[in-house]
């Protein structure tokens, strides 16, 4: 582990009038710091991105400058005033607005209702006339170029287009200068992303500055002007993005330095594990052919919609194919449900760990043996307490090292990082020859990330067959033995990661 | 805009016009069999027997959509039923005051669940059991069950409006009410987001303390006049003549398509689900089938209706996830 050097306190500071500024904070919860001497500013109309992994801050100096949380020491100065605290009603009063990342919208209600509801709020005994709720809600809309429709109920709505509405929330009520959007992205596709890149510049366009939060260092690099970086409750300093490149801000966020490199070309020669040929189905994916061997990872991209997750789904025996062929070990196999393809020992981790990975309330210890209760009852049909122990502590300490004191914590109380791995865990503990990652780093941060992928190396190298479904091209690239693109349900080419650079193979997938 | 958009709403939609038209074949169909259905007669009394149940429905139905639950209020009402009946026989009065009593008592003791859930942090569930079973014991306690009967006549004097009996008046006058503050006032639309999302609700700045004390204490408000009303139609005050009505109200409300997850509902449908229970019953009296089979037919139609939702509910999400991808 190196730690970074942190000299370049950039000159970004001093160039534009200060319209927020954050002077020395700290603040402390009980015993611990989440925030120390944290001095941070905004310009106005400005894109300015707060980045740092879970747990480093962001979320308490959001809250501060919301007035949720009052600094025990530090300034808040707005525009030249300077505050020991703010309340949450000088701070929308000033013009702040939160989105927060669950957006707080509310499904039941048509847009314009949720566009307007903060006009509902200021007093409880309102005709709330539709009409004029509308017009407001239009305003708002045409202000930022945006077109919704007006009485679809939330709900019904895409994440993305929910955002908008979102965004147009907090620019209805009291005058917004500054929109503050948490992790705004974690959900979006890369054309989603797109679209609110444009409504942020529109913002931007309108004077209004935009802080966003985000651990996606490709998103921090596109949207962002100035981007500043916590770790431990620190400021690491603030640097104009265009000074910086993305390998450098993962080194400031994580402290740790990244080195990317290639993975030499696959050496195994060993028969193919899994073969796929001219797998199709109908509205999903066509003619896919791929072949996976022993030790092997193989990298598959596409965009979201390209038939990736449809495709695993078949091979984990979830949704059964209408033509082709699927070999394990050389041998035809049919895959009709996902116990044929435990049988055949194949294993998937899910894209969405949070509802389908795991279960929530219960312990570690119960989530990991799962999936192989019927190879730990003893002879009565009960469960043997001693096998269930020694399988608990060779894949949840020994081999995925979660950091847990014990395994009877509820998975709930663990970190994104540590909750992959206990999902990792438990399919590990079914003894698989074919992994299948869908999207393993999702809502994980770049540290935890990392140590994923280092378990993941060291399961191949044990001759584990892994197949990795992302669409982070980095990802991909570094992590990959060879690459699949796939585009609408068809396999477009195989890449040799050696010989494709990451530019190159992000236009491809995004042609 | 493409249909789906709207898909949610045209639901509700859809499931009161599902509910107005099997009304309308009960109706065809029991008319047609029974001729004494449509008459005025019936349809007045009709409408009367059910007021009481109206009244307590719109109360009940606020409480569902700001996400909560109300069991309590059948004990409120017998209550301040008992409380303003012993009034009027000790002191006399006139029909104002004795309006303002029961409303004043029905929402004091639902304001008091209202304290309870937001300050306890409890399932309104579990708080308005224990509070039901408190005011109710209470009651029985110190009235040792005795019921009265001296009522004074004006009190019990049939009144009508225009020859709608008196019941159905104040029962149209409190789903106005409802109507109106849900749909047309800002604290209705307050109430809403609070049973879509609460913590956006807390978040946007609504005032949960108020809005609850506003909500149960409606509910409480609706159950001190239906139980006033009660009183008036049968011209006494027996105090566990209302136990026991709690889970039909809710039925009821539930039929008219009121979510019990909060956020979703309407009067409209309230007032159909009523009708339809209503209907149903009436109906198979007239037709002389055995008062034991109502329990039986009540809770077919309540499964029906539930399936039918969960059916669809399910075959929207499946659409959506085929739009998503």
């Amino acid at each position: 582990m190196t730690q970074v050097p942190n000299n370049r306190e950039s000159a970004a500071e001093q160039t534009a009038p200060h319209f927020i500024e954050m002077r020395g904070i700290s603040k402390r919860f009980g015993g611990v710091r989440a925030l120390s001497d944290v001095s941070f500013s905004i310009h106005a109309a400005e894109i300015h991105c707060l980045a740092g992994e879970n747990g480093c801050g962001k979320s308490t100096l959001i809250k501060i400058l919301s007035g949720v949380y009052a600094p025990d020491e530090g300034q808040i100065v707005l525009e030249g005033k300077a505050h020991s605290h703010l309340s949450p009603a000088a701070s929308q009063r000033f013009g702040v607005q939160i989105i927060y990342q669950d957006l707080s919208l509310f499904p039941n209600l048509s847009v314009a209702e949720n566009i307007t509801f903060g006009h509902q709020v200021e007093t409880p005994v309102r005709l709330a006339d539709r009409q004029a709720m509308r017009k407001r809600a239009q305003a708002v809309m045409q202000r930022l170029n945006v077109s919704l429709p007006l009485d679809a109920l939330v709900g019904t709505l895409p994440i993305a287009t929910r955002q908008l509405v979102a965004i147009c929330r907090a620019l209805a009520g009291e005058q917004a200068r500054l929109v503050v959007m948490d992790e705004p992205t974690a959900s979006l596709t890369h054309q989603e992303v797109d679209a609110l890149l444009a409504t942020i510049h529109e913002l931007k366009r309108q004077g209004i500055a935009t802080v966003f939060v985000s651990h996606r260092l490709d998103e921090v690099m596109t949207i962002a002007e100035r981007v500043t970086v916590l770790r431990d409750g620190r400021n690491l300093g603030t640097y104009w993005v265009r000074d910086i490149d993305r390998r450098r801000l993962g080194e400031l966020i994580t402290g740790h330095v990244f080195e990317n490199v290639l993975k030499p070309p696959f050496p195994g020669k060993e028969d193919p594990v899994l073969e796929v040929r001219g797998l199709s189905c109908a509205g999903q994916y066509a003619n896919v052919n791929l072949e996976l061997r022993p030790g092997e990872i193989l990298g598959l991209i596409g965009r979201l919609g390209a038939g990736r997750t449809e495709l695993a789904l078949t091979l984990f025996g979830m949704n059964p194919p209408d033509q082709g062929e699927i070999r394990v070990n050389g041998k035809p196999v049919q895959l009709r449900s996902n116990r044929e393809a435990i049988r055949q020992k194949i294993a998937y981790v899910s894209e969405d760990r949070l509802s389908l990975g795991l279960v929530m309330p219960q312990t570690i210890a119960d989530n990991t043996v799962i999936t192989v209760l019927d190879q730990l009852t003893g002879s009565m049909g009960l469960i043997d307490g001693r096998r269930r122990a020694q399988t608990i502590d060779r894949w949840i300490f020994q081999e995925l090292r979660v950091k847990t004191n014990t395994a009877d914590r509820p998975v709930q109380q663990l970190s994104g990082g540590n909750q992959q791995r206990v999902v990792l865990a438990k399919w590990l503990a079914t003894d698989p020859r074919v992994l299948i990652l869908d999207s393993p780093t999702v809502g994980v941060d770049i540290g935890a990330k990392a140590g994923i992928f280092q378990v993941v190396d060291t399961l191949a190298a044990r001759g584990l067959a892994i197949l990795l479904i992302s669409d982070e091209v980095e990802e991909v690239l570094y992590q990959s033995h060879r690459i699949l693109v796939m585009s609408s349900g068809q396999i477009v080419g195989t890449y040799d990661p050696q010989r494709v650079s990451e530019q190159e193979l992000r236009e491809i997938i995004y042609a | 805009m493409p249909d789906s958009d709207l898909s949610f709403k045209a639901a509700f939609r859809r499931h009161d016009v599902q509910i107005a038209s099997i009304v309308v074949i009960m109706v065809v169909l029991f008319s047609a069999i029974s001729p004494g259905f449509l008459s005025a007669s019936n349809v007045v009394s009709l409408l009367e027997n059910y007021s009481v149940m109206a009244i307590m429905a719109s109360g009940l139905l606020v409480v569902l959509i700001s996400g909560g639950i109300d069991i309590s209020f059948a004990a409120i009402a017998a209550v301040s039923q008992y409380l303003v009946a012993t009034l009027l026989v000790h002191y006399g009065g006139n029909w104002l005051v004795a309006f303002g009593l029961a409303a004043l008592f029905g929402a004091l003791l639902g304001v008091v669940n209202a304290l309870l859930i937001y300050y306890l942090k409890a399932l309104s569930v579990i708080v308005t059991i224990s509070t039901m079973t408190f005011y109710f014991a209470v009651l029985m306690f110190v009235t040792d069950g005795k019921s009265i009967y001296d009522l004074p006549d004006w009190f019990t004097a049939d009144l009508s409006l225009f020859g709608i009996p008196f019941p159905v008046v104040v029962a149209a006058v409190v789903l106005f009410v409802t109507v109106f503050f849900l749909s047309r006032l800002s604290i209705g639309r307050q109430i809403y987001g609070l049973g879509g999302n609460p913590e956006a609700a807390k978040r946007v700045g609504c005032n949960l303390l108020g809005l609850q004390c506003f909500v149960y204490g409606y509910s409480g408000f609706t159950a001190g006049i239906a139980g006033l009303v009660q009183a008036h139609r049968v011209e006494e005050v027996v105090p566990n003549a209302l136990i026991g009505r709690e889970l039909d109200v809710l039925a009821a409300v539930v039929l008219g398509g009121a979510s019990l997850l909060g956020g979703i509902g309407t009067v409209s449908g309230t007032i159909l689900g009523i009708l339809l229970l209503a209907i149903v019953l009436n109906g198979l009296t007239l037709l002389g089938v055995s008062s034991y089979s109502f329990g039986f037919v009540t809770g077919l139609i309540i499964l029906l209706s539930v399936s039918a939702t969960a059916y669809a509910a399910k075959r929207q999400q499946k659409r959506n996830v085929r739009h998503a991808h």
